[in-house]
């Protein structure tokens, strides 16, 4: 007999209610359950930061979590990281204009990572980055133009920032 | 690459917890999950029943005074932007931001990484270094244990089956201390091939007042260099005496795997310990400095 639990998730401000098994990963609740696979499943043990997403205010592997430890909890997805108007963020455009991305498979891991340290670094270094992102395997479009994002993200949101305040 | 079926379990407290162990077979309990989880994705481990201990709020603390006390369910992220433990332990935090990365870091926990007990593990090796005592508690009660009776063997710790950590406690040390903390892993986050801590004061003179050193990755559980702090103790620290240590780390028993040879790990023991000692060295003059 399977062991089922009844969840209730709050998946990109949108409330789910399900019924899942105990030993659904998280990875795969996002991916098959709610059709949402623009998070990736690379190498399933924590290692490539490909499955990276945001569980209330932090960054996690989704496949290191069992979907039933997400209930009542709140997930951000690469789905949510566009603003309201569906236009991209100032990060996920920073990627496209710096060539952030070749593959696209990281990337979801990448956006997330860099999503939470750039609200809790506004100003960051080079190296800070470039530490931050060794939890995230690329194997494509190397680091430089993923670190040049970043960087160029930070002083535009710094600059939108301060046109607001 | 997917669990075993298992019985999820969500106390809300210890006490349900311990019940939960005791009276199931194979039940494991769950903590950050950083290391328990990949090895049930590729089925290393299939316990028949999960014990989720995050939702146990009792053991999440943070008491940073003359003495410190880490609930075991308290995350490492919590501890790493603590300014308070910055004050009181900055080695620990700096051990700490080599463990895994931000990701795992934002999950991983101070008690799960004791009990999993890697062999590079940097927490095992910094609660060695402090002589911290482990509280652990069954349906039996509760006992305290020093770090080096709890790390029995490659990966295992005295932990009875039905039995859970609750708290890690030691004393911090004197404000003007010195200490430092290095590693060598070919990645950054990777676990490490050999890792050095020292911690130590000098008296008046300038002489060693108090002094401990562990070395981690060489064995199977991190090791402590009773015979050489002893020693150490009344000496100058000068070149020759970083060259005793660095001698003493190399002299460590190490174990060989495919990537490393023993000899390997503890040339680069003997190196570690030589850049964290000069640090402990520098940092507890620059200390004393300030304090004068």
């Amino acid at each position: 007999m399977p062991d089922i639990r009844k969840i209730s998730v709050t998946v990109n401000g949108k409330r789910h209610e399900a019924e899942v098994e105990s030993r659904l990963l998280l990875a795969d609740f996002l991916r098959n359950t709610l059709d949402l696979t623009g998070t990736h499943v690379g190498c399933e043990h924590g290692v490539c930061g490909a499955c990276t997403v945001m569980v209330d205010d932090h960054s996690a592997r989704s496949c290191l979590m069992f979907a039933v430890q997400a209930n009542g909890k709140s997930i951000t997805t690469i789905e949510g990281l566009a603003q309201a108007d569906g236009s991209l963020s100032i990060l996920q455009e920073a990627f496209r204009q710096k060539h952030g991305l070749q593959c696209g498979f990281c990337t979801p891991g990448m956006l997330i990572t860099l999503t939470e340290h750039l609200r809790d670094n506004p100003d960051p270094t080079e190296e800070e980055l470039r530490e931050v992102l060794t939890g995230n395997l690329c194997r494509c479009t190397g680091y430089q133009a993923i670190v040049e994002a970043g960087l160029d993200a930070a002083a535009k949101m710094r600059a939108s920032k301060a046109e607001h305040a | 690459m997917k669990p075993a079926p298992f019985t999820y379990h969500d106390p809300a407290t210890t006490a349900e917890a311990v019940a939960v162990l005791a009276s199931h077979e194979n039940a494991r309990p769950l903590a950050g999950g950083q290391s328990l989880v990949p090895m049930m994705n590729f089925r290393y481990a299939a316990p028949d029943h999960l014990v989720d201990l995050n939702g146990i709020e009792s053991l999440r603390s943070l008491e940073v005074g003359a003495r410190i006390a880490i609930g075991a369910m308290t995350r490492q992220r919590e501890v790493e932007f603590s300014t308070d433990l910055a004050a009181a332990c900055p080695i620990l935090i700096e051990a700490l931001r080599h463990v895994g990365h931000r990701q795992t870091r934002n999950r991983g926990t101070i008690g799960g990484s004791l009990c999993h007990l890697d062999p590079a593990a940097e927490t095992p090796a910094i609660m060695l270094l402090h002589d911290a005592t482990v509280t652990t508690q069954s349906a039996a009660g509760s006992r305290d244990l020093p770090m080096g009776d709890f790390a029995l063997g490659f990966m295992t710790s005295a932990l009875e089956p039905d039995e859970l950590l609750t708290r890690v406690s030691f004393d911090a040390w004197p404000q003007d201390h010195g200490w430092g903390f290095e590693e060598y892993a070919r990645r950054h986050g990777d676990f490490a091939i050999a890792s050095a801590g020292v911690l130590l004061t000098l008296d008046a003179r300038g002489a060693v007042e108090r002094f401990a050193m562990v070395i981690g990755g060489l064995g199977p559980t991190p090791q402590r260099l009773h015979d050489f702090e002893a020693q150490a103790l009344g000496a100058m620290p000068d070149d020759d005496f970083i060259k005793a240590a660095a001698n003493a780390a190399r002299s460590v028993e190490a174990m060989d795997d495919a990537h490393v040879s023993a000899r390997y790990r503890q040339h680069l023991a003997s190196v570690m310990s030589a850049r964290a000692l000069r640090r402990a060295l520098a940092c507890a003059a620059q200390r004393s400095l300030q304090h004068a």
